[in-house]
């Protein structure tokens, strides 16, 4: 009887995990438009995971701390397809070179591209509020 | 009168954990040694091999520890009550994934995600391995007639795992691939949350030894520690957005996270308000090494609960976010608090008695305090470095990545030196624990 109260919390809990997860899974939104991802976007992704480039570069700021965050490299000036290319194939000091086939070379810059057309990773971008929120400049 | 199972499955899977504990220490120092030493291993153990090696054989480490402390607590609670054989197939389960996760990673054998890297078809036998917990501690609870605090906690934890570590692998189906930003917040809602139940696991542990220790029943039982359940339970299912405020998903996430996240400070508040009678408790119980563990954990609590408050408003978090500042909230934590919490687990549980680090002995309260005080460096000079380049991402950024690595040089090897220093520590405490569970099992020692 006493436990009444715990089961219907835990129950109330449970209800808005789900819908929150639930409008999380449907969402649509317009933020979204600029980050779908073609096939071969998709399998550049899969190629960025085989070679866990995330164990030194970052997404938005998520991943490795040894290496710059790549979400935006290729709209860097003077950082083109054929540069980033040739530090995959060349490495650095620090990273390894890597021996990619043409098709995976080709889907890595397609998923780079997508990457960098979803939105902007420089936390420069954004303006803080006295509330301690953040907007998009 | 209820009386112990002498024969303790719970004591196997702590030791299997403190030997990938070692694994993950080495494993990390290996890995920092990369911050001052550039590829002294690249030619055969590169740092791409050398993080998931370290960050996967930590996760084993605590999950395994905290299904080793839960079944030895139920061996106390509803002592002949484990399914012996089906805990014996889950920790082989265990040892099958932890040969085939590793040697993966020694032949460059990737494909998964940050935290777990390895090929996704190992996640099936994970998945595999806690359905059989969950069978086994379904039925157990089942059976057990009162259900304080930590039962409640540990049951979470563990319907918790499966969920979130199935989320987790949605991205499998190209469908959930098809957005980037929906994707990568889908990945670290999974990941926030999966910390979430992990931690269930361990602060039921924790609550369990507390009372054990102090023989007062009723707090696990009250009212209160239950709130206190219930709102970190709110945290694990909707404190997630702070690991991504910078990225364009929908602006709800944010305001839910930051809200949400403020809620931590009743924590917080709980641990100033009751820190006077902890401390007095302290006083009386120091000397008893599960206790003197789990009172580390609590400082750990406030220091990292602290750092947590800071990160989680998002103005700020625009300086801490992808900075070593992070890293030092997550080794907070999992040394701090988890490992703190798991290593006066397995003192309880184990009980080392004798020799020259017996339970109590000098040797080891000296390593006790040379882990709290290598941790502390290394997490401060973490955030040192988090600092410095939070205001190179935040400035004119008119040096380029590499130069402003270089200006790190100096923390680096404060990093890497205590980061050494921290393993020796934490290894001398695991032998000790290894020595006694060699000694209860098989009649002989480690060293």
């Amino acid at each position: 009887m006493k436990h009444y109260w715990k089961i219907y919390f835990f129950t109330l809990l449970q209800i808005g995990f789900f819908i929150y997860s639930y409008i999380l899974y449907s969402s649509n939104s317009f933020q979204y438009r600029n980050d779908y991802k073609s096939s071969s976007a998709q399998q550049g992704e899969l190629v960025w995971q085989k070679y866990n480039c995330q164990s030194c570069h970052q997404m938005y700021g998520l991943g490795g701390y040894l290496g710059p965050d790549l979400t935006n490299v290729i709209s860097v000036k003077g950082k083109n397809n054929n540069y980033i290319l040739a530090i995959i194939k060349s490495g650095s000091i620090q990273m390894p070179s890597f021996n990619l086939s043409d098709v995976e070379k080709i889907n890595l810059i397609e998923f780079l591209k997508s990457t960098d057309a979803s939105g902007k990773a420089d936390p420069r971008s954004f303006d803080s509020q006295f509330t301690g929120m953040i907007s998009n400049k | 009168m209820k009386t112990t199972n002498e024969y303790s499955i719970g004591e196997y899977f702590i030791a299997v954990a403190l030997i990938m504990l070692i694994f993950g220490l080495i494993f990390g120092v290996l890995a920092s040694a990369n911050y001052i030493f550039p590829a002294y291993s690249k030619n055969w153990l590169g740092f791409v091999q050398l993080r998931p090696l370290h960050v996967s054989s930590i996760m084993f480490f605590i999950l395994i520890g905290a299904s080793g402390c839960v079944y030895s607590s139920f061996n106390i609670i509803s002592p002949y009550k484990i399914n012996n054989s089906l805990a014996k197939l889950q920790l082989g389960c265990w040892i099958l994934s932890i040969i085939f996760i590793l040697f993966s990673y020694f032949n460059s054998k990737f494909g998964g995600r940050e935290y777990w890297e390895f090929p996704p078809k190992y996640a099936i036998l994970i998945a595999f391995t806690w359905l059989l917990f969950i069978i086994n501690v379904i039925r157990i609870i089942r059976e057990t007639k009162e259900k304080p605090v930590y039962i409640w906690m540990w049951a979470t934890g563990i319907f918790f795992f499966i969920l979130t570590f199935s989320e987790n692998y949605l991205w499998q189906f190209p469908y959930f691939r098809e957005h980037f930003v929906k994707d990568m917040t889908i990945q670290w809602k999974a990941n926030g949350s999966l910390v979430g139940s992990w931690n269930q696991l361990i602060y039921g542990t924790s609550f369990f030894l507390i009372e054990k220790i102090s023989k007062n029943k009723s707090y696990a039982k009250s009212n209160l520690a239950f709130v206190m359940y219930f709102l970190g339970l709110f945290n694990l299912m909707f404190n997630w957005g702070h690991h991504i405020y910078t990225l364009p998903t929908d602006s709800y996430v944010r305001y839910v996270s930051y809200i949400v996240s403020m809620t931590e400070w009743i924590f917080l508040a709980r641990i100033i308000y009751t820190f006077r009678k902890n401390l007095t408790e302290a006083q009386k119980l120091f000397h008893h090494f599960p206790y003197r563990f789990l009172f580390a954990s609590e400082i750990w609590v406030f220091l990292n609960l602290s750092l947590a408050l800071v990160m989680s408003v998002p103005a700020f978090n625009l300086y801490t976010h992808g900075t070593h500042v992070t890293v030092a909230h997550a080794m907070g934590t999992t040394i701090g608090i988890n490992t703190m919490i798991l290593l006066g687990a397995c003192f309880e549980f184990l009980k080392p008695e004798t020799d020259l680090l017996s339970n109590g002995s000098k040797l080891l309260k000296f390593f006790f305090w040379s882990f709290q005080i290598t941790l502390f460096v290394f997490w401060i000079t973490l955030i040192i470095m988090g600092i410095k380049k939070g205001l190179w991402q935040m400035g004119n950024q008119s040096d380029s990545f590499n130069m402003m690595m270089s200006t790190l040089h100096g923390e680096f090897q404060v990093f890497v030196v205590s980061g050494f220093m921290l393993m020796i520590s934490l290894v001398v405490i695991i032998i000790s624990l290894l020595n006694s569970f060699f000694r209860n099992h098989f009649q002989f020692k480690t060293i």
